[in-house]
């Protein structure tokens, strides 16, 4: 049957519909605040077959774009390997495990078979962040597990719902090892209830167009995602581009970890080879192979939004030397970090390589971090324990249209920080600062945006804190003559000395007592250009607003200003400019505020 | 509340193209209209083009009610008065970072320009704990000096706002007095003024969207009441809210925010007070315009309410508005082909300027708009009006390069298709939108207004389940009737925040009686006559542990505590289909309206009756032949009556396939449907009535 262009249109809007309905039915109903409020779940329609993505929400957490199609490919080869009950209709299979295509733990995947006339048609997925699945410290987030034991329960598929109703018994199984238990019940029955409006809504359309109909579109479109994404590969000029990142340590041994990234353009595909990527490290930084291939594709997406959601799109990327790798871990390696900090930095890893052949599309680096800082300890007045999480946006890079946006949240999230005022409601903390972080935007012809500068004391009890961060060693990238963004530090005052976390980025379980504080500046993004050619306007009034000073203009951008408000002065920034030391070397050696890069060598190993 | 209205009522809105008004006369059943251009730099100019146009006598007006986009678009456009802030120590930033969000989900640019620039932006030592302890006495003399500072930088409006205030606003009290006494004007807001609620970030830009409006929204007032006390006018003036409520035009800047959405709100209201007349009191509106289309819901002839709207990327207006949703697509939105070979219609609009290529305005996009053109949906004779001396030859031309060839079909084929996928977005758009509030389209019918909304509505109902299309007589100038017919209306939301196993009744009670009292004490001060007092209760209630509200609402106010977990159980359930009765849940704000309802004013003249003819051929303006879809394959051309509205008899029936056309709308009446005519003009149709 060939397909009319328009029907297919038409077919892909409603298999989207199906998808963005999901995704809303679940935040709506969620109980979790991660889920509810971040949105930090995804729903889907993945291929009977082979996992394959039919397509997905729109709405979706951005990581868990690649994520779900792998894990429905392994809950499919189990099934079909024997070592997995085979489903029947009504069954819903829960997984946490991350190396059976998951990212951490707490990413919990439901997965029910779709069945059009007696015959299994697809899957219906999909994966919601749970505040807690026990372990080592609530939340899952620990920078010093070594194990995956010590970050939770790691549930392989099994069938929490049979024929459509849950199995009490591996309910009650979960529930005694989580914390909060008593609430999850109303996330279980949402993330539940979502994949049945995807059943009813899948239902309909299929009678509408017809099951062979809906057969070829879906095979079609995927078929057309391919194309278009192979087209855009094809603009791009052959050749191979290189780039490194990097994470600041694994949280236990205090090393720099590399992702050594080399994208080749060669025909309509690309690969993405990691060889020359750190091993397996003993901390939590591990990514599992599935998130590792997700943030490709994520930070492919972000490049090109334009490319439906789809199995297809995937095809022309290869991702090659992972195996052996920190970016392909095995059991029993710890992983809570791959989700939130690894993905990122391997997305910045693609936007580095690539910014070079796609200027106008891709941007220097963003931010790149979460900004997990987790306070844990007992709050006197109310008589009871807490766990209070801050999670924090930094500067985005410059790009070709305009600056970097400030404040802007994780690149593989899409999830607002909570207001202060609610967190000292709720918890026995009083915010001292909540501000921009002034002069973190890496300079450049369009500067990187601004991070963010909090400091907030303990007012009671004692609490303990940690931090799951990074770039605190090195900015997020500048590019194309830009200079990076200013690096990320955490600053703690206890009885009014300061501590700095050995490994910057990443502790655990530092004791506050009342009075105590914790300093964070987050990074600024990456600049892009060379920042002596920005419109000496645009640094003026970058100054005029506080967020540089007059000598950052000077020496970051070569623009001489004078007086209050500041004013230009022409002549000297001219001279500055067309005399300054800087001019021809290499921008790397005009950084915004970094410390020194590993680019630089200091950790090459 | 005992007024002297007499005399005709004007309604008058400023839309982004057209002034348009409405005069009825309650004595006389006489009804006025007019259409005019806007004149954006100077909005008074159109209004009194307009009440010239309609041949109003200003001397013998009762009322004016005014609908204005003058704080819309300072605000969309940033054209806002220079505006200082003085904050708490530490969190002069608030407004310029967010809530850490970028604009879409994927794609790693965006711009943000915060709406008060960081210099002017000042911080003074003060603070406030969760409960309302202060922390830190309010620096009076920093005060002061930042104050003077903010004057010497030239700026017009102030804001002020402290950490907490929702929870003990005496700084902001204590820093306004003293301000006031420095400050050259009137344009001083207080962060919990306007919503006294926490989160930081959007009551701060709440706050600061009213200042930085207030002086722009006060001067266009004064200029407008001069020009009209002029003319004439000695009766009140009265501006509408986005609330779909209105009040004096002495006070409204005071509150100058609440009207930043009042237009799509104004039309939304005369949807519901027109369904209501029509015995259809559960409505989806729709008005599809040349950029984009809004939809809201209306429930028992009340338009759903909320107070988290965002009016664009990281600018929340936290004040109770009607919840009006912008979909995408309108009638200038471009097709084109995708290279993946898909058809895709918008995101990209042709906006008004070139505009379709059927404008002549040097378009040559093809457009939703040309695509009706070339289906005959709309008038192709209409093209003889075009300044350009476009001919449907030449969009025929551009249909069959930009889009026929690529996609393998002939040109009309390509129009239907580009009709096909957006009416299947659209629908999908409309959709989400129902759900979203817990409501299925199906329960509904389709209020289609604006002036292509008639043009989809038939389908769009087929393709959503909706059985009944309602059309107002006079589409085009629904949000100007919408100010003729709105009520006085206040809200209050006071947040209680208890578990309900530990709330008093009482307290509920006396809240809810307090928030009564304050709400009739606003409304008798208008001068202005008032049939009666409604008061709408509710309350937004959640399962401890979560984020998200669902509201409830409550048929009376002296509820018990068992009836309030019951009405709430039942309410999740039918909207998440999931009971969970083992939780208990937490009651979080209480909710009044007080509405002060207007004489029931008569519409069933905005169809002039003198114009009725006594047949339905009589109203036959001509036969062209119209392409309709026949289910979801191809379709045909149909021989297809055009009839003018005006002319339309008492008691007609229309079989479709037809087409209505009327002086600023087109109705498309597809094969099966059923038309039929109500008392006040409206056209009811019956989807698939008459398969």
């Amino acid at each position: 049957m060939i397909l009319d262009p328009v029907t297919l249109s038409v077919i892909q809007a409603g298999l989207q519909q199906v998808c963005d309905e999901m995704d809303l039915s679940f935040s709506r109903a969620a109980f979790s605040p991660v889920i509810a409020e971040a949105n930090d779940r995804s729903d889907g329609i993945y291929a009977a077959a082979d996992g394959a993505l039919i397509a997905q929400g729109a709405q979706g957490l951005p990581v868990f774009v690649g994520t779900m199609q792998d894990s429905t490919r392994q809950l499919i080869e189990r099934i079909s390997a024997g070592i997995t009950p085979a489903p029947q209709p009504g069954d819903i299979y829960i997984v946490n495990d991350p190396y059976l295509g998951g990212t951490h733990l707490m990413d919990v995947r439901f997965a029910m078979p779709f069945y059009r006339n007696g015959a299994l048609y697809c899957w219906l997925s999909n994966t919601g962040h749970w505040p807690d699945t026990g372990g080592s410290v609530p939340g899952g987030f620990s920078a010093s597990a070594t194990a995956v034991e010590q970050e939770g329960l790691r549930l392989p598929p099994v069938r929490l719902f049979k024929q459509g109703e849950m199995d009490q018994e591996i309910y009650a199984i979960i529930c005694s090892n989580i914390r909060v238990a008593d609430q999850r019940i109303g996330d279980v029955k949402a993330q539940a209830a979502a994949l049945l409006v995807g059943e009813a809504r899948l239902n309909e359309l299929m009678d509408r167009y017809g099951d062979a109909t809906v057969t070829e579109a879906i095979a079609e479109l995927r078929r057309r995602a391919a194309t278009q994404m192979r087209a855009f590969i094809a603009d791009i000029p052959e050749g191979s581009y290189p780039a490194t990142a990097w994470i600041d340590s694994d949280g236990v041994v205090n090393e720099p970890l590399k992702i050594a990234l080399t994208v080749t353009r060669k025909g309509d595909a690309l690969t993405f080879d990691f060889t020359g990527s750190s091993a397996p490290c003993a901390g939590p930084m591990n990514s599992v192979r599935a998130t590792t291939l997700s943030a490709v594709y994520l930070a492919m997406r972000h490049i090109f939004p334009e490319v439906p959601m789809s199995a297809g799109a995937f095809e022309p990327l290869h991702v090659t030397g992972i195996e052996g790798t920190f970016l392909d871990a095995q059991y029993p390696r710890p992983v809570s970090g791959c989700a939130a900090e690894v993905s990122q930095r391997i997305a910045e890893a693609v936007f580095a390589a690539l910014v070079a052949p796609l200027p106008d599309r891709v941007t220097a680096a963003p931010a790149g971090t979460s900004g997990n800082f987790a306070l844990g300890g007992h709050d006197p007045a109310r008589g009871r324990d807490f766990v209070m999480y801050q999670i924090s946006g930094g500067g985005y890079g410059g790009n070709a249209d305009h600056d970097g946006l400030s404040n802007g949240c994780s690149t593989i999230g899409i999830s607002k920080a909570p207001p202060v005022e609610i967190m000292e409601q709720a918890f026995p903390v009083l915010y001292h600062r909540y501000a921009l972080h002034e002069g973190s935007g890496g300079a450049g012809r369009h500067r990187g945006g601004f991070g963010l500068d909090y400091e907030v004391e303990l007012r009671r009890g004692d609490a303990r804190a940690s931090f799951v961060m990074d770039h605190g060693r090195s900015g997020p990238q500048g590019v194309l003559g830009g200079s990076d963004g200013a690096v990320n530090k955490v600053t703690v005052w206890r009885g009014g000395t300061p501590y700095t976390p050995p490994h910057l980025s990443k502790d655990q379980d530092i004791p506050l007592a009342p009075g105590d504080r914790v300093h964070v500046r987050t990074p600024g993004g990456g600049g892009y250009g060379d920042p002596f050619t920005r419109a000496p306007d645009a640094v003026r009034y970058d100054v005029e607003m506080g967020r540089y000073t007059p000598e950052q203009a000077a020496e970051l951008f070569g623009v001489v200003l004078k007086g209050t408000p500041p004013k230009v002065d022409e002549t000297e920034t001219e001279r500055l400019r067309g005399e300054s030391p800087l001019r021809g070397i290499k921008p790397e050696g005009r950084r915004a505020c970094a410390g020194p890069s590993p680019r630089s060598g200091a950790w090459e190993t | 509340m005992t007024g002297e209205t007499s005399g005709a009522v004007v309604g008058v809105d400023v839309g982004g193209t057209f002034t348009d008004l409405v005069e009825l006369d309650p004595a006389t059943g006489r009804v006025r209209l007019a259409k005019v251009a806007s004149t954006l730099d100077n909005q008074a100019r159109g209004v009194l083009n307009a009440l010239r146009e309609a041949g109003c006598d200003l001397a013998a007006l009762g009322l004016i009610v005014h609908g204005t986009t003058t704080t819309t678009n300072a605000v969309l456009e940033r054209k806002l008065s220079k505006t200082g802030l003085i904050t708490t120590r530490g969190f002069r930033d608030v407004l310029e970072l967010g809530r850490r969000t970028r604009p879409q989900a994927y794609g790693m640019k965006g711009d943000f320009t915060p709406i008060i620039p960081r210099n002017l932006r000042l911080e003074v030592p003060e603070r406030m704990d969760a409960t309302g302890a202060v922390l830190t006495p309010l620096d009076e003399e920093a005060l002061r000096a930042a104050g003077e500072q903010l004057v010497d930088q030239g700026c017009e409006a102030l804001v002020i706002h402290f950490l907490h205030a929702y929870a003990n606003p005496a700084h902001e009290l204590r820093a306004a007095e003293i301000l006031r006494e420095i400050w050259p004007n009137d344009h001083i807001t207080m962060g919990h003024a306007l919503l006294s609620e926490s989160r930081e970030f959007e009551r701060g830009v709440t706050a600061a969207v009213n200042a930085s409006v207030q002086p722009l929204l006060a001067r266009y007032i004064r200029r407008l009441t001069d020009h009209l006390t002029a003319g004439g006018y000695a009766g009140e003036v009265l501006v509408m809210n986005g609330n779909g409520g209105m009040v004096s035009a002495s006070r409204v800047a005071l509150e100058a925010a609440k009207t930043v959405m009042s237009g799509p709100a104004s039309g939304v209201m005369a949807a519901a007070y027109t369904g209501r007349r029509s015995g259809h009191e559960n409505l989806i509106t729709y008005d599809m315009g040349g950029t984009s289309t809004d939809v809201a819901l209306i429930r028992g002839a009340e338009p759903t309410v909320s107070n988290e709207i965002e009016i664009e990327y990281a600018m929340p207006i936290h004040v109770p508005m009607v919840d009006v949703r912008t979909v995408g697509a309108g009638g200038g939105s471009i097709a084109r082909v995708t290279p993946a070979g898909l058809l895709e219609v918008g995101p990209q609009s042709a906006g008004a300027m070139p505009g379709p290529i059927c404008y002549g305005r040097g378009g040559e996009s093809p457009t939703i708009s040309d695509a009706n053109l070339l289906l005959g949906r709309l008038d192709p004779a209409g093209l003889n009006a075009v300044e350009g001396g476009i001919s449907i030859d030449h969009v025929r031309e551009v249909f069959a390069r930009d889009l026929g060839t690529p996609l393998g079909l002939g040109a009309t084929e390509a129009a239907a298709a580009v009709i096909r996928v957006a009416n299947t977005k659209m629908a999908g758009a409309i959709r989400m939108v129902s759900v979203s509030l817990g409501a299925d389209p199906r329960d509904f019918a389709l209020f289609a207004f604006g002036g292509a909304g008639p043009l989809h509505a038939t389908a769009l109902a087929r393709e959503l389940s909706i059985p009944k299309v309602l059309v107002p007589a006079r589409p085009g100038i629904t949000n100007a009737l919408g100010c003729v017919v709105a009520d006085l209306r206040h809200d209050f939301v006071t947040t209680l925040n208890k578990p309900l196993h530990s709330l008093d009744p009482a307290d509920l009670h006396r809240v809810f009686a307090e928030q009564a009292a304050e709400g009739e004490a606003l409304i008798g001060k208008e001068r202005i006559e008032i049939r009666s007092i409604r008061h709408l209760y509710s309350v937004d209630m959640q399962f401890q542990g979560q984020t998200h509200l669902l509201r409830v609402p409550l048929e009376r106010p002296d509820v018990d505590t068992e009836t309030l977990q019951q009405l709430f159980e039942t309410a999740y359930f039918n909207r998440f289909r999931v009971a969970l009765s083992d939780i208990r849940a937490n009651l979080v704000n209480a909710n009044c309206s007080v509405i002060g309802a207007r004489a029931e004013l008569d519409l069933s003249a905005l169809i002039d009756p003198g114009e009725r003819r006594a047949t339905l051929d009589d109203a036959l303006l001509s036969r062209r032949p119209v392409w309709f879809a026949s289910g979801d394959a191809g379709g045909d051309w149909h021989d297809t009556p055009v009839y003018w509205r005006d002319h339309l008899p008492q008691g007609f029936t229309i079989t479709g396939p037809a087409i209505v056309q009327q002086m600023d709308t087109t109705l498309l009446i597809e094969p099966g449907d059923r038309a039929t005519g109500d008392a006040d003009g409206n056209i009811i149709v019956e989807i698939g009535a008459d398969a």
